[in-house]
């Protein structure tokens, strides 16, 4: 993970997600006209047009939809091999992230978020194996 | 169909040359004018791109032209696809009356590729997707393969028959960066270093210089110009994503609206195509557009390029020049892709010439399955 991530905010309509995460809160846009999820975060619902989005967090479950390790660092501070993935939560949206945890991967394997921290106190949201999922009862 | 013609192709100085991009700009436009037997002053419509911002002003001013139709839509390796739909509208609405396409780079002299590709601090996938060090565009091509075998059950085998198909055809071309090289095998491309899986080197594209033109002009005109004209008979266009979370289904790319729309304006089905010059920045690249052009059914691609079919002397020739996994890619290789399938219909392709080709195909890719075109040519009958 490079050390030069810091600057992870840019304006007030992602704030809310990066903020979050010095919680270890993964949170989602949901618009509030359709109900329909997005992510990343955008002024707008590209389902439906609507302008007025809220943040609301999610279960932080997910299966992943595809992966890659990458064996060649794209810039200084990326030690490589590390697995980049599609991960799509169970509430819709996919994410870019990390899969983390000695596992061998799959694609459609259960995975629940874990937290990776940053220098700045807040964290970038990774994910680890859930094999308890979706299968546990109750959920 | 349209009334539009290709009158004149050529390329620039190929490989490792040490020259400028607009040298290599220069050399491209020029000679595609010469193979038109027309001049710099008959040209009054210039689209080009990965200049500068100001790419078609830059290279007007570089060759002392005052066009009064300009292009330089972004988008990656099938822009040029994409300029010969609005050269052909452009030249059709009596704006300008000779359009020339061209592109050059030279990144493997300059040494200006980088793994991270380029990130742009303003957009959002700086913001939520650089932090994870994915690499730009390999990464994002190696999960689409990921999940491509994984859907549908295709080995990793089917995917390295891309790269040796284009290997057999760049022994065949000249022009190549891998001509006198070895032939490649599968166990080759499975064995070379692996860079993201599951891609390795030899799945990639090359990173050379290089870069072409083509001229257009109305078919009346091109039919009193030196060459024999080729005809633009279809285009379509789709653009779908620039972050590597936005599509749903990775297996799906827009080839299947750019490919739907340039069949329906030229009347022609994919059986009517006898050559393909399919964008090969990647060897999964090709296996998933084949299914959205509609070459074969989801799934089926890994079947239908097996055992050399897509390579010499197979039943469906693809990527003729050796493509941009061994004939060359200066990293938008789209302009390359047209000049292939013009050289093809006119019948001037050597040992590598798919005999009696009348319709060829040349499908652009741009950045992550970013930007699709398709542009159908066909012989003038």
């Amino acid at each position: 993970m490079t050390e030069d991530f810091r600057e992870a905010t840019s304006g007030p309509v992602t704030e809310e997600f990066w903020e979050a995460t010095r919680r270890r809160l993964l949170v989602v846009q949901r618009c509030l006209a359709c109900g329909r999820r997005q992510h990343y975060p955008r002024w707008l619902c590209t389902a439906c047009g609507g302008t007025e989005l809220e943040y609301a967090p999610v279960s932080g479950l997910g299966v992943v939809d595809s992966f890659t390790v990458v064996h060649r660092a794209p810039a200084p501070g990326f030690e490589p091999p590390y697995t980049v993935a599609r991960v799509r939560l169970a509430e819709g949206p996919i994410l870019l992230t990390h899969l983390v945890g000695d596992t061998d991967w799959t694609c459609d394997l259960p995975v629940r978020v874990a937290w990776q921290p940053l220098p700045d106190g807040r964290h970038l949201p990774v994910f680890r194996p859930a094999r308890d999922w979706p299968r546990a009862p109750g959920r | 169909m349209t009334g539009v013609a290709i009158a004149g192709a050529a390329e620039s100085d190929l490989g490792i040359t040490g020259e400028s991009v607009l040298t290599l700009q220069a050399q491209a436009v020029t000679r595609a004018l010469a193979d038109a037997g027309l001049v710099l002053s008959d040209v009054d419509g210039l689209a080009t791109c990965g200049v500068s911002r100001f790419s078609a002003t830059q290279v007007a001013d570089y060759l002392g032209l005052r066009p009064v139709w300009t292009e330089s839509t972004f988008a990656g390796g099938c822009a040029f696809e994409m300029y010969v739909a609005r050269a052909a509208q452009a030249i059709e609405a009596g704006q300008c009356r000779t359009v020339v396409i061209s592109y050059a780079s030279n990144q493997r002299s300059a040494r200006s590729r980088s793994l991270a590709g380029v990130v742009e601090e303003h957009t959002p996938e700086a913001l939520f997707e650089a932090p994870y060090g994915p690499l730009y565009p390999f990464s994002y091509y190696a999960m689409a393969a990921q999940r491509y075998m994984h859907v549908f059950g295709v080995k990793r085998e089917a995917l390295a028959e891309v790269a040796v198909a284009a290997r057999d055809w760049a022994l065949l071309n000249p022009k190549a960066y891998r001509y006198g090289s070895a032939p490649l095998t599968v166990r080759d491309v499975l064995s070379a270093p692996m860079v993201s899986s599951p891609l390795t080197t030899a799945d990639a594209c090359l990173v050379t210089d290089g870069g072409g033109a083509v001229v257009l002009t109305s078919l009346e005109r091109a039919r009193d110009l030196r060459r024999a004209p080729v005809r633009v008979l279809g285009y379509g266009e789709c653009v779908t994503n620039t972050s590597m979370a936005a599509a749903d289904d990775l297996t799906v790319t827009g080839a299947v609206h750019s490919g739907a729309a340039a069949f329906a304006r030229a009347g022609l089905v994919p059986g009517d195509v006898d050559v393909a010059q399919i964008y090969d920045s990647f060897t999964i690249t090709v296996l998933l557009t084949l299914e959205g052009l509609g070459f074969c059914g989801a799934g089926e691609a890994g079947d239908f390029v097996a055992g050399g079919r897509t390579g010499p002397g197979g039943a469906f020739p693809v990527n003729t020049s050796g493509g941009g996994l061994s004939y060359n890619h200066p990293g938008q290789y789209g302009l390359l892709l047209l000049v292939e399938a013009v050289r093809q219909l006119r019948g001037e392709c050597g040992d590598r010439q798919v005999p009696g080709a009348e319709v060829a195909l040349a499908h652009g890719t741009g950045g992550i399955l970013s930007a699709h075109a398709t542009v159908l040519l066909g012989v003038d009958r």
